[in-house]
């Protein structure tokens, strides 16, 4: 066991264990995001900030991916964590305002206004998807392409991927539904995206025997605008 | 003070219009025995045919045994990877902060306006690809615009069109205008400061650099040539390859090396003045290639 100090509470934690198990164990509420039970922890998404350490060497780091260490002080609701953890959320509205799950993060943590310049990807890049891909369903179909602004997620070649059986796992894990829009491209699409709920805008019989996660879908209502 | 290490830019093999699988398959074999070799194999694909096919990455994938989606990844992190066939000529300009306050980006626009392409992009007569890279290290000689492996320095709007005509005929860096248009390195003795240039045996259409050495059981010459991406080297030393010469300026008899060890071979260097700022440091090991410009400002 290692002991360590959440929020002011001497508490003893399972060796290997990460700060976030830590604290969500013990009852202190962290958010995330890229993080999943069952996947590897990725650290993308910062959302899960805490401080650590004390007085001038006190840091934010990544709670999902830090271990537990002998002694370690942590905050989980610091008042620099939580302005931390608001700039993190309007950050994601500013490049995903349509995610539901971004929105209500937003209004749980107080976040009313987006300051940034309006974008409207369908996509965070927090990885969900591709760890599901490789680490649950063993296929490795989907991954990252490219870098930096240009950084995307999807196929090799944006063909449909010979490795991928449709499972729809990668949907089933998305906070923000990355790969619904590739419904109306049936050659690029992974898992044939919300295509069985009858959008008005394709036709349904190319995706009859495909499975869809996203309910309600939006896809179409975003593609029309 | 900044020092740099210039790397030499290799050559960009002409675009095959077809691979052919076995020269894939030979390319991963040579390759294939470090584990992490994928970026290497990767490599060494770009330099033969130009480019990275969809049917090249997939024979990695199958080779290397890695998934295809993590190839498809690296090969599109990199820019030194295309995926498309590239020009006969890849002309690479660079926008550094160097190079970009001194103009780079109205260079690039009139390659860009001379050949009708943007940036990243092929000619349709698959003569000419342009890019842009964020450093090639020779900051002190910018806008630097490498065209065919070939360091060309301080070029302003004005010698774009000469510059792109002379690669058209394959000359840039040819015999016929190397004064015009390379880097050529005039190297003196650090020591003397006499000029160590004999442009009575020319290397690559430049006055080569003339130096004294001495080998096991032999003295003589030992000549380098002054062209930024040249590696040619000559020496009437008959000492079998891996020998370490000692080199002495043919002046005043000072050995040249300033303690400085090859990156390639832990040699020790042998340093030239060039101009007033750099100094070009060369592996003295017969068949090692190390060598490094560095550019002080």
């Amino acid at each position: 066991m290692i002991s360590l100090t959440i929020n002011g509470l001497p508490v003893a934690v399972e060796e290997g264990s990460t700060v976030l198990e830590a604290a969500r164990f013990l009852g202190f509420p962290i958010p995330t995001l890229c993080h999943m039970e069952g996947l590897s922890p990725y650290g993308a998404c910062r959302l899960c900030v805490v401080e650590i350490g004390e007085g001038p060497k006190a840091r934010l780091v990544s709670s999902c991916t830090f271990p537990a260490q002998e002694g370690l002080v942590v905050r989980t609701a610091s008042e620099r964590v939580l302005r931390a953890r608001r700039m993190v959320i309007e950050l994601l509205l500013a490049s995903c305002p349509q995610s539901k799950t971004i929105q209500d993060l937003a209004a749980k943590h107080g976040v009313h206004r987006q300051r940034f310049r309006q974008e409207h990807e369908d996509c965070i890049l927090c990885g969900r998807c591709v760890r599901m891909c490789e680490e649950q369903m063993m296929a490795k179909a989907i991954g990252f392409r490219g870098r930096g602004d240009r950084r995307s997620i999807g196929t090799p070649f944006d063909e449909k991927s010979e490795v991928c059986r449709l499972c729809g796992g990668c949907m089933y894990v998305c906070p923000v539904c990355e790969l619904r829009c590739t419904y109306s491209e049936p050659d690029k699409v992974v898992c044939g995206g919300c295509a069985n709920l009858s959008p008005p805008c394709i036709e349904k019989d190319k995706f009859h025997d495909m499975m869809c996660f996203l309910d309600p879908c939006v896809a179409c209502e975003i593609e029309k605008d | 003070m900044a020092l740099r290490e210039l790397k030499m830019a290799e050559s960009i093999a002409p675009v095959a219009d077809t691979m052919e699988p076995q020269s894939i398959e030979r390319l991963i074999e040579e390759n294939a025995q470090a584990p992490a070799a994928l970026i290497a194999i990767l490599q060494a694909i770009q330099r033969e045919h130009g480019y990275l096919s969809a049917a090249a990455l997939r024979e990695v994938s199958r080779a290397t045994g890695r998934p295809l989606v993590d190839v498809y990844g690296v090969a599109t992190f990199y820019r030194a990877f295309s995926l498309h066939p590239r020009g006969k000529h890849v002309v690479s300009a660079c926008l550094g902060t160097a190079c970009h306050v001194r103009g780079a980006h109205a260079v690039v626009g009139e390659i860009e306006r001379q050949l009708g392409i943007r940036a990243g992009g092929t000619t349709e007569d698959r003569e000419f690809s342009l890019e842009t890279v964020n450093c090639l290290g020779a900051c002190a000689l910018g806008p630097v615009v490498v065209i065919d492996g070939h360091y060309v320095s301080k070029v302003g709007k004005e010698k774009v069109r000469p510059l792109l005509d002379d690669a058209r005929r394959g000359r840039v860096g040819g015999r016929n205008d190397g004064e015009a248009t390379s880097l050529s390195l005039v190297a003196h003795c650090s020591h003397c400061r006499a000029s160590l240039m004999d442009p009575d045996h020319p290397f690559d259409g430049l006055p080569s650099i003339r130096l004294a050495m001495k080998g096991p059981g032999a003295t003589g010459w030992w000549r380098i040539s002054s062209r930024y991406g040249s590696n040619k080297r000559e020496t009437n030393s008959t000492a079998p390859r891996g020998t370490v010469l000692s080199v002495y300026c043919t002046h005043c008899g000072e050995d040249l090396s300033d303690g400085w060890k090859c990156p390639a071979c832990r040699a020790p260097l042998v340093s030239l003045g060039v101009g007033e700022l750099a100094r070009l440091r060369v592996c003295p090991r017969l068949g090692c290639d190390g060598h490094m410009l560095d550019v002080a400002s």
